[in-house]
């Protein structure tokens, strides 16, 4: 058990212990963690800095606005409900399309009126919020993904996870939706996670519920070598969200638009770790190369120019 | 942050808490392990009654000591009162007064009672022949039921126990229902048994007292008999219908009489509790020494037993708690809330680790089925917990009855189960089974009643129980390991299988 763990700390492999002790509570302040855990308040911020957000269709505050909000979902063909203070993927529900006051999600399920309803009541009164407080429901555009990740993912929407250390971009990933993670992409529901390069933003190395896999579980196409379109645009984004949130420690989730481009989806001030094992690599390396280099890294350019020079698949770390 | 700070702090604790225990230790001779000798207790009766606002004056009969039993200490603890001793047949007997006694009025009773060496009750002076009270009609039904006894014995005792055997029988007959009223208090038995003896000439008498054994549940009065026979007093199982009693039998009073009596006051409460006390045994055991410390005044032994018996259960959730950040940041266990399975470990205190963790189970999945179905109906969520907990408490009510019916006792104490915690374990875990599916819902109540169990174990454990309460500075310790505990920064041990792919080679 010491050999294992001591090899783990060989390959510079980051644990939760250590995560939330030297990054997360060292780097993150706690009163900047509202911005990144209230979504409707990333998105405000994320558009003031130009940084382009799906658009936000509705916000639900009350219950007597549900209501209301039957008339507004009537004009959008397809849309996503999301919880604000919503974690690790919970209460999201995607409706690809409707029909006389029936909604299809992408996963294929079937919900009515009422169902819609009771969802967001359950999102209003906390159900799906971290402390279980009272919440807001989302109401925004729903992503058409771009065709890159069409082979490899089985409905719901792939996205893009990079975890930023003090502005410099440290470690990548593509998380793609499985069969088994019923449309959304989280790891820990069992989406796939693949290792992305930071330099060329080709993917890697895939894993699916933390064993390594070469192919995606339900379509069967293969995983690694797959072009990221707008790899630089998005390495951009990672970092200007790092200066946008004021968090040292940060995981930022994108999904790529077949019309829009980029867009960003969330801020994760408790990125997860199972981004190391989708690269095959440790996170404490990069983040200590990061510490020493940080003060001469002074504008963001440098930043994604150190991230590319150190962190390439190429590179030992 | 530095770390240092960090060391210094739980440092100083860690030598704090240790420098007091040793001191204990070794000047004041404290034992670390619970003592064989296990012969002194602490029996306490509180008093509780109304005053009126008038004069009071309350009568308590005493222990006195026995040949299984001597009472080497009496305290009297109350506010204000006069007291008084004396003997009055055959019964010590302590009289509190005062002038005027106004609201709830609390008077204790305390006896250190040491076990004695004999086994065998001291042979006595044969006492004068009793007179029985029975007349008329009820000695002739006395009479009848006595002959039928005699009949089918041969000396005393066949005698007694062949009378015993009839009082006890489930259908009574027409003589018996006669001499006792409708629902008869086991005390009625026995003196109608003491009378009945009586006509023959056999001396008999009701003897009342509890069992010294630290069982967890309040001790309650027990009676029995005790009859001269062959030049001695013996005692005889009421109940059981059986000679001889156990060694733990404490006699409290003789006779008829009534424990306690108030004037100028109502509602007259009489609340026993009865514990080792290890404070005594290590005064008498501690090498003859015989001053007190200062040290020993301010300990937990000063406090009233049912406080002390509180304490006891309250100072092992600190021990709790640092089992529960061991299992969850360096094991790395999933339980439902942070510290569920500590409460629900308390609440086995009672049922016993394998009872408690079938009811436990059988609530929750009660509930879940319950809560399923209400997902249907598509409440929000403040009312839903709600619905949640009523349900639990009726499914609670339930058990117990059904429990009851089927004669397990264990089921019984579901009452004691935190019904908040239940209440909400089943909520999260209806969420989790919904978000994550049925297999991640039962590897976190798995993990949940796996981190329970584990805390049950140590925290009812006697030898840790004893060592934590005698040397309540040991938390200090448990304090500074927690702090350290908080900036461990190494791998939990389930990251080792989760991370076990990074170890494989490369493709």
């Amino acid at each position: 058990m010491l050999t294992l763990a001591a090899r783990l700390k060989a390959l510079g492999v980051l644990g939760i212990n250590a995560r939330n002790a030297d990054y997360t509570l060292a780097h993150n302040q706690r009163r900047l963690y509202p911005l990144v855990d209230d979504k409707f308040q990333t998105k405000m911020l994320a558009q003031k800095a130009g940084i382009p957000v799906p658009e936000l269709y509705g916000v639900v505050e009350r219950e007597v606005q549900v209501r209301e909000l039957r008339q507004t979902l009537k004009q959008y063909g397809d849309f996503a409900v999301k919880p604000a203070h919503g974690s690790g993927g919970n209460g999201i529900l995607v409706i690809s399309s409707q029909r006389r006051g029936h909604y299809r999600t992408i996963t294929g399920n079937f919900f009515t009126q009422p169902e819609i309803d009771h969802h967001i009541y359950n999102i209003l009164s906390g159900l799906y919020s971290l402390a279980g407080q009272p919440d807001q429901a989302l109401i925004e555009y729903r992503v058409q993904f771009d065709p890159v990740f069409e082979d490899v993912s089985y409905k719901g929407v792939p996205d893009i996870r990079v975890v930023v250390f003090l502005g410099v971009p440290a470690m990548a990933m593509v998380r793609l939706p499985t069969r088994r993670s019923e449309g959304k992409a989280n790891l820990h529901l069992g989406g796939l996670g693949a290792g992305v390069d930071l330099v060329t933003g080709t993917t890697l190395t895939a894993v699916c519920l933390n064993e390594r896999v070469e192919e995606h579980p339900d379509t069967g196409a293969g995983i690694s070598g797959l072009q990221i379109p707008h790899w630089e645009t998005i390495l951009r984004m990672a970092a200007d969200c790092s200066e946008l949130s004021g968090l040292g420690y940060l995981g930022v989730d994108i999904v790529l638009d077949k019309y829009k481009g980029p867009l960003l989806l969330e801020l994760n001030a408790r990125p997860g770790l199972g981004i190391q094992i989708a690269n095959g690599r440790g996170l404490l390396p990069r983040l200590h190369l990061v510490e020493k280099h940080r003060p001469a890294l002074a504008t963001q350019e440098e930043r994604i120019a150190f991230a590319r020079e150190n962190f390439g698949a190429a590179r030992a770390i | 942050m530095n770390n240092r700070h960090l060391y210094i702090l739980a440092a100083t604790l860690a030598v704090l808490g240790t420098a007091v225990f040793l001191y204990k230790v070794r000047v004041l001779d404290l034992p670390l392990t619970m003592g064989q000798e296990r012969e002194v207790w602490t029996v306490e009766a509180r008093i509780t009654f109304e005053g009126k606002n008038d004069p009071v004056r309350l009568t308590l009969l005493l222990p006195r000591s026995t040949f299984r039993y001597s009472i080497i200490n009496d305290a009297f603890i109350s506010q204000g009162y006069g007291l008084s001793t004396s003997e009055n047949e055959g019964n010590r007997e302590a009289v509190w007064t005062i002038r005027t006694a106004r609201g709830p009025q609390t008077i204790y009773y305390r006896a250190e009672v040491r076990q004695a060496e004999r086994r065998q009750p001291p042979a006595k002076e044969k006492p004068p022949p009793p007179k029985s009270r029975l007349e008329g009609p009820e000695l002739a039904a006395a009479q009848a039921l006595l002959q039928e006894a005699q009949w089918k014995s041969a000396d005393t005792e066949s005698l007694v126990l062949a009378l015993l055997k009839y009082l006890h029988q489930p259908q009574p007959d027409d003589n018996l229902k006669f001499l006792l009223n409708t629902r008869p208090a086991e005390t009625d038995r026995i003196e109608l048994a003491v009378q009945i003896l009586a006509l023959v000439g056999v001396s008999a008498r009701s003897v009342h007292g509890l069992r010294l054994q630290e069982s967890g549940e309040r001790p309650r009065l027990l009676h029995w008999l005790e009859v001269f026979d062959r030049g001695r007093w013996r005692p005889f199982d009421f109940a059981a219908a059986k000679a001889g009693i156990a060694d733990d039998y404490l006699a409290w009073w003789r006779g008829p009489s009534s424990l306690a009596q108030v004037r100028g006051g109502e509602g007259l409460q009489i609340g026993f509790s009865v514990s080792l006390d290890q404070e005594a045994s290590i005064r008498l055991a501690g090498k003859g020494r015989a001053f007190k410390p200062a040290l020993l005044k301010f300990s937990l032994f000063s406090l009233p037993l049912h406080t002390q018996q509180v304490y006891r259960v309250l100072l092992m959730v600190p021990v709790g708690a640092f089992l529960l950040v061991i299992l969850r940041n360096v094991i790395g266990l999933s339980t439902f809330g942070t510290f569920m399975p500590v409460l629900i470990a308390l609440a086995f205190r009672e049922t016993r680790l394998l009872h408690g963790l079938a009811l436990f189970s059988l609530l929750v999945g009660l509930g879940l089925l319950v809560r399923f179905y209400l997902d249907r109906l598509k409440l929000l969520l403040v009312p839903r917990l709600a619905a949640i907990l009523i349900i639990v408490v009726l499914l609670m009510v339930a058990v117990s009855l059904a429990a009851h019916r089927l004669g397990i006792p264990q089921g019984l104490n579901i009452a004691l189960f935190p019904m908040v915690i239940i209440t909400m374990t089943i909520e999260r875990m209806t969420i989790v089974w919904e978000e994550r599916g049925p297999g991640e819902a039962l590897k976190q109540g798995l993990g949940s009643l796996l981190a329970a169990a584990i805390t049950y174990t140590v925290i009812h454990n006697r030898q840790v129980q004893h060592l934590i309460f005698v040397f309540p500075e040991l938390l200090l310790l448990v304090l500074a390991a927690t702090l350290l505990l908080g900036r461990y920064t190494g791998y939990r041990l389930v990251e080792l299988h989760r991370f076990r792919a990074m170890l494989k080679e490369r493709p």
